[in-house]
């Protein structure tokens, strides 16, 4: 067993993602909408040693398995984790994200005169480009801080 | 991206642009031959910020096409000031119109109102975003004068909030136009207008000052510099200085160089340049007409078709 699963303990039925890039498990938490009053059994490990990152966070929530908007979105802050979904302790299921080619309603616009800013009844929508997101609307590019801009 | 709609610049092909271009002159050769060619339409003018020469020339060319207009007004004395939502005036509005000319302080206005509603809409200007029947009118402007490829052009100014720019810049990457961004450090491209025009492969290159390039020059674009966009006036004064131009400055350009302008303009050109031969800014807001006829009409025609294609369905 390597050092950072002892770290964290396993857990019955829900979901580990791990593999995301180091000091992002909070914006992890932030996608999922998981802020504890739900709850599910919530660990996380930061900064914990990685042969792939280097350091890596590792989140694990009981009880609860991932929607494939939740996935798209991760993938644009946390490009090389892994999803694993386990049931009764086993992994059942092992997927890497794919980048999406959008993403709906998840981010919000950082241009404060972006029409999605100013009250009117529409959810926001980013293309995903080569290395960031672009609003649908105002066509603003949101490259490194997209993780600033999660509105769940 | 609906072809009945106009929203951004990006949206076209050289094909789309020609298409209206060759419109536009058949219109202004033989401007009674479309005189009723909408008889019986309205056009909606939806002006959420001050416009003059916009909404007076889709105005005009709406009732040289045959069409009746409606005007919604200032914002402060429609629905808008009772705090009702963009997407719920145009649906409104929407019922009362076959088009909607659509202008809106908040970028991606346009584009959020072409999700709203059936009839064409067309951007006649969302905050720094876009503006490209300006475009459109620009390009007839250059044809007319040197044609659309093989094309120097040096575009100076606020490049970082002139819609008219980020429009004209996208529309140019479809030809074979060298394009030159002449700015202050603080005003140059956007990040969203750059990563397109990187994306095209199109040549541009950014320059601080006019002189270096201006004798390569086919057209100078001015646009005006807004004080509102530097936080003391001296800054504003010292900065806009440096962009002006007069006639002296353009003794230095070849003799077919073409000045153009969006207008309204300042003082960013010397009323001296009115009287040379460069002068083409109020031909080009002339060819507003001819080609916002043309624009109506093609928007029009598409929707039409649109309709039939459902009917065929």
């Amino acid at each position: 067993m390597s050092d950072h699963e002892l770290r964290v303990s396993k857990i019955r039925d829900g979901t580990v993602i791990d593999h995301v890039e180091g000091g992002q498990a909070l914006n992890v938490l932030a996608i999922l909408g998981i802020d504890g009053s739900e709850g599910f059994g919530v660990s996380v490990g930061m900064n914990v040693p990685s042969d792939r990152l280097g350091r890596k966070d590792i989140v694990k929530v009981e009880d609860r398995e991932l929607s494939q908007s939740e996935v798209d979105v991760l993938s644009l802050i946390a490009p090389e984790a892994t999803i694993n979904i386990v049931r009764d302790f086993e992994v059942v299921e092992k997927n890497r994200v794919t980048r999406p080619d959008g993403v709906t309603g998840v981010l919000s616009c950082p241009n404060r005169n972006c029409i999605t800013n100013a009250g009117e009844p529409v959810e926001t929508r980013f293309d995903v480009v080569a290395d960031g997101v672009r609003c649908d609307y105002c066509a603003t590019i949101l490259r490194s801080d997209i993780a600033d801009h999660i509105d769940v | 991206m609906r072809q009945d709609h106009l929203i951004t610049a990006t949206q076209l092909s050289r094909d789309d642009i020609e298409a209206v271009l060759d419109r536009a002159r058949a219109v202004a050769d033989d401007p009674a031959a479309y005189a009723d060619r909408h008889a019986g339409r309205v056009l909606a003018l939806c002006f959420f910020e001050p416009s003059t020469r916009t909404r007076m020339s889709f105005d005009s060319a709406a009732k040289r096409l045959g069409m009746n207009t409606i005007d919604m007004g200032d914002v402060d004395s429609s629905s808008v000031s009772k705090g009702e939502s963009l997407s719920d005036t145009v649906r409104v509005i929407e019922g009362y119109a076959d088009a909607l000319v659509l202008r809106h302080p908040s970028e991606g206005a346009a584009t959020l109102a072409g999700e709203r509603v059936d009839v064409p809409v067309v951007n006649a200007g969302d905050g720094a975003g876009q503006h490209p029947s300006q475009t459109l009118l620009d390009l007839h402007t250059i044809r007319e004068d040197h044609g659309l490829d093989d094309l120097t052009i040096g575009i100076m100014g606020d490049l970082k909030y002139g819609r008219t720019v980020h429009s004209l810049a996208a529309a140019l990457t479809e030809f074979d136009a060298n394009q030159h961004f002449i700015s202050p450090d603080s005003l140059r491209l956007p990040r969203s207008v750059r990563f397109d025009l990187h994306e095209t492969g199109a040549q541009i290159r950014e320059h601080d000052e006019l002189d270096p390039v201006l004798e390569e020059l086919d057209v100078l674009y001015v646009t005006r510099i807004q004080k509102e966009r530097f936080p003391d006036e001296n800054e504003y004064h010292r900065v806009a200085g440096e962009y002006r131009i007069d006639a002296e400055t353009l003794e230095a350009a070849a003799d077919d160089l073409t000045v153009m302008h969006p207008l309204p303009r300042v003082d960013e050109i010397a009323p001296d340049v009115d009287e040379t031969d460069h002068a083409r800014y109020f031909e080009q807001a002339h060819n507003g007409i001819p080609v916002r006829m043309a624009l109506l009409d093609t928007l029009l025609e598409n929707a039409e078709a649109a309709e039939g294609t459902e009917v065929d369905r």
